[in-house]
């Protein structure tokens, strides 16, 4: 993308196409001859590391769009439905949802490598700026597909971000109805935002093709920091350049797919997998990682438009960056004060990314405003005054003088340090909700059968779990997103179809009209959902003391508990996966009768050790011998609550045994690929040192 | 550029051909699931189990339409001249040549089911117009007799007879 080819297909038929169209001759410049700096380092794979995530956010997400049904009442089953029945419907969804979080570790990498080295000084601003308008909406986009799936997160995340835009002075509610197109979030809203987020990706497509031609005008910066003067200095794209992203991209595969396979919903919030409820909103409302350290800022303005002004001018502030940082030494391996003060910015940055997921209360406020300021002092006040008072360590002549001295430096290490790294950073921010002061113990952690990347359901647990669910759960509780054909399902309680179909025909469904236009009742059919206790939630209501006993479908997924610091990040390493489980088993043996004597129970409730608040509404549900099992099982509360959360694990997440299949067969594949890759990465480099 | 002994250059050829084809299975791998999502989802193929169809309130000469898998099913109660006329006609002749007796189940001889929908271009054809006592196509003029054969017209095949079977006298189950 610099300048005129001159590259000259030998082929007649390609020499034909090129007098008309030079086309062959512009990838060829762009992509093969284009002269990279000989000393790049690992952070700079990630350019083409995010331009491989875009690439699978847009296969992935029109694949998702063919299925999707982009209506308030529809959105949340479609989702599901795309999960459960789509071939592959499930990968794909997981693809997409944590490929939004891989592209964002992807692009902080890539934004704190330029920051390190000083990527964005001239003649690189514009490059710079591109890429903040690139992440800019990243962020749009990433909101808005966030919203689609219209969970509790999505529609109370759509409601407080819109809400931003009240802040402005005397149009602020006028521009909030206008991106409503209603008084409130609805329909209008998630039709408009399931465009957009349609629209943006291939936006950022754009600026990513402006982003790459400006790099490939101002030509790469590099670790040294000094511009390329000879022909040593450089080495072709083609294979150089192309062999280590290659490398670089299948090592953040495997990190990709550890996501996917084993715990593909760790950087989610539990409560999306609850339909959205615009009458209760829940009761901690964090963004999703990425945005966390910006929502903490937010908070910690005690102005609603001050809080807004400074959450957006924490982004803004970075295309001024060029202008505030004018120290001739581009990379901060010669700033001696400047590569410290980097590292601090890094820990701010992290930090406020904790904040951001804790209540705005009591020492957070105080610690989010120190951090905040931290931030902005970093760009305003720091980095200008560096440029000025600094002296550099000496910089090397050129970028081969560079590569001589530290020639022989482990790529290998620098690869387990990214791993890791990214692995940290990913735990190092999620989310750690706050303990609710009244949650009570934490749910023991049980030993699953279906834990760990070979994971497989107890089958004799799931056929009880059904049972129990069946003669107990079922009286109160929808299982919405269940059909008969589910039990014969590959992966789930092994019901032959005949079994299933037996099951089915058990109830009576209301069909019609025939045809004098009566509806009539037939025997149940394999295509059937599980029947509803209540023909409505009113009717739920009304039956049970006014509580609305809750759909069990997802229940697994939508429950959580407080793992805390350190925890959660070596639940990253364990593939710890079972929260949901780990609840509903203590949930089930957690009542107390009577309830102490300190604790003012609420007429119609019950304790619960477990509850939230510990008043809870459903009575205790079950007692030893309630439920027959023909397997010799011991009748006992405990079996029925582990057979029982085992059961609602698989309703939860039907394909879980394939996915932790396919995990293995994906996963052996790219650690084959990797090593492969990394041998014939050092043979071509062989040739350039 | 070093020079490399010949033996060097063979292993090393061989690295590169085996990272190319491990990247080119990954990638054809990585295709499948994307090609394999547009087959029918689960919930598609399970509304498309077998239907049953109560055949008595369909009188001599009468016909219904009913939908089997989103396609429309016509059943046909012929009469006696329907089914004499499809019978008469010399099988050699007809463009896409099948006996009667072929297209209905024994023992059922009146009851024609096929799937109405033309082998030409895929419109509904009308029941009972046309010249041959059958089904005519408004959309290009093709014209099926009573057995659902192709008689005249540009529709290259006969009308195809869904899976069927009788349940009972009056029931079938299709599918």
């Amino acid at each position: 993308m610099s300048g005129p080819s001159t590259y000259q297909p030998t082929n007649p038929a390609l020499q034909w196409i090129e007098k008309r169209l030079p086309i062959i001759g512009l990838v060829h410049s762009s992509f093969v001859a284009y002269p990279t700096p000989r000393n790049l380092n690992y952070w700079w794979t990630f350019g083409g590391i995010l331009s491989f995530m875009l690439g699978v956010q847009i296969v992935t997400g029109v694949i998702l769009a063919m299925h999707y049904t982009p209506h308030v009442d529809m959105a949340f089953n479609s989702v599901e439905s795309i999960v459960r029945d789509v071939n592959y419907g499930w990968l794909l969804r997981y693809l997409h949802s944590n490929g939004a979080s891989m592209f964002f570790i992807a692009v902080y990498i890539h934004m704190l490598r330029g920051l390190y080295y000083g990527s964005y000084k001239a003649p690189r601003e514009i490059l710079w700026i591109l890429g903040v308008i690139i992440y800019l909406l990243m962020m749009a986009t990433g909101f808005m597909g966030y919203v689609l799936p219209w969970g509790q997160m999505s529609f109370w995340g759509a409601t407080v971000i819109t809400n931003l835009f009240s802040a402005i002075p005397y149009v602020g509610e006028s521009i909030v109805t206008l991106l409503w197109g209603g008084y409130s979030v609805g329909n209008p809203t998630l039709n408009r935002f399931f465009s957009l987020h349609y629209l943006l990706p291939f936006v950022i497509a754009g600026v990513v093709v402006l982003h790459v031609w400006a790099l490939h005008v101002a030509g790469q910066n590099n670790p040294a920091g000094v511009e390329p003067k000879t022909e040593k200095d450089t080495v072709p794209f083609t294979p150089y350049a192309t062999i280590k992203d290659g490398f670089g991209m299948v090592c953040f595969m495997i990190f990709y797919a550890w996501f996917v396979f084993y715990i593909p919903n760790y950087l989610g919030d539990p409560d999306n997998y609850i339909m959205a409820n615009p009458g209760v909103t829940p009761a901690h409302i964090v963004p999703e990682w990425y945005y966390l350290p910006f929502y903490a800022i937010l908070r910690s303005i005690p102005s609603k438009l001050g809080g807004v002004i400074a959450m957006f001018s924490a982004i803004i502030v970075l295309a001024f960056l060029p202008w505030l940082d004018t120290a001739k030494t581009k990379s901060s391996k010669y700033r001696p004060l400047a590569k410290q003060f980097f590292w601090m910015f890094v820990v701010v940055a992290v930090l406020l990314g904790w904040l951001g997921g804790k209540p705005a209360e009591g020492i957070y406020i105080i610690a989010g405003r120190v951090l905040t300021f931290c931030y902005f002092a970093y760009f305003l006040i720091v980095l200008p005054i560096l440029s000025r008072i600094e002296t550099p360590r000496a910089i090397p002549n050129s970028i081969a003088d560079d590569v001589l001295a530290k020639y022989g430096k482990k790529a290998v290490s620098a690869i387990v340090a990214l791993v890791l790294a990214g692995g940290l950073m990913a735990g190092g921010t999620q989310k750690a909700e706050a303990a609710d002061e009244h949650g009570g113990p934490t749910p023991p952690s049980l030993s699953w059968s279906f834990w760990g990347p070979v994971g497989k359901f107890d089958r004799g647990a799931l056929q009880r779990g059904y049972k129990v669910y069946k003669e107990v759960c079922s009286t109160c509780h929808s299982m919405n997103l269940l059909h008969f054909r589910n039990l014969a399902d590959e992966g789930g309680p092994g019901f032959t179809a005949a079994q299933a179909q037996a099951v089915a025909s058990e109830i009576k469904v209301q069909d019609g009209p025939n045809d004098a236009g009566d509806m009539f009742e037939r025997p149940g059919r394999l295509a059937d959902p599980f029947p509803k206790p209540f023909p409505n939630e009113n009717a739920a209501r009304a039956a049970n003391g006014g509580a609305y006993p809750p759909d069990l479908s997802l229940m697994a997924k939508a429950r959580n508990y407080d793992r805390g610091f350190p925890q959660f990040v070596f639940d990253f390493f364990t593939q710890f996966q079972e929260k949901g489980p780990n609840y509903i088993d203590a949930l089930l043996q957690g009542y107390v009768d009577p309830a102490p004597k300190d604790f003012a129970l609420p007429q119609g409730a019950y304790y619960n050790k477990y509850f939230p608040g510990h008043a809870i509404k459903m009575p205790k549900p079950i007692s030893d011998d309630q439920v027959t099992y023909d397997d010799g099982t011991p009748q006992k509360v405990e079996n029925y609550a582990k057979d029982v959360a085992t059961f609602l694990m698989w309703t939860a997440e039907p394909h879980l045994e394939a996915r932790k299949r396919l995990g293995l067969q994906v996963m052996v594949f790219l650690i084959i690929f990797a090593f492969l890759m990394y041998f014939t990465k050092k043979k071509v480099w062989a040739n350039a040192h | 550029m070093t020079t490399t002994s010949s033996a060097e250059h063979t292993r090393r050829d061989f690295l590169f051909v085996a990272t190319g084809a491990v990247a080119a299975v990954g990638a054809a791998a990585a295709v499948w699931p994307l090609i394999s999502q547009m087959n029918p989802d689960a919930s598609t193929i399970a509304a498309g189990a077998p239907i049953e169809v109560d055949l008595a309130p369909i009188a001599e000469g009468q016909d219904i339409k009913v939908f089997w898998r989103g396609k429309p099913i016509y059943i046909m109660n012929r009469t006696k001249k329907q089914i004499d006329e499809a019978r008469a006609v010399p099988v050699a002749s007809l463009p896409d040549p099948q006996t009667d007796q072929a297209r209905v189940k024994e023992g059922h001889d009146q009851w024609l089911v096929v799937i109405g929908i033309c082998t030409h271009l895929g419109c509904i054809p009308i029941a009972h117009e046309g010249n041959y006592d059958g089904f005519f196509c408004p959309c290009h003029g093709s014209q099926y007799d009573s057995s659902g054969r192709i008689r005249q017209g540009p529709a290259p095949l006969n009308l195809p007879i869904p899976p069927y079977a009788f349940v009972s006298d009056s029931k079938i189950k299709i599918g």
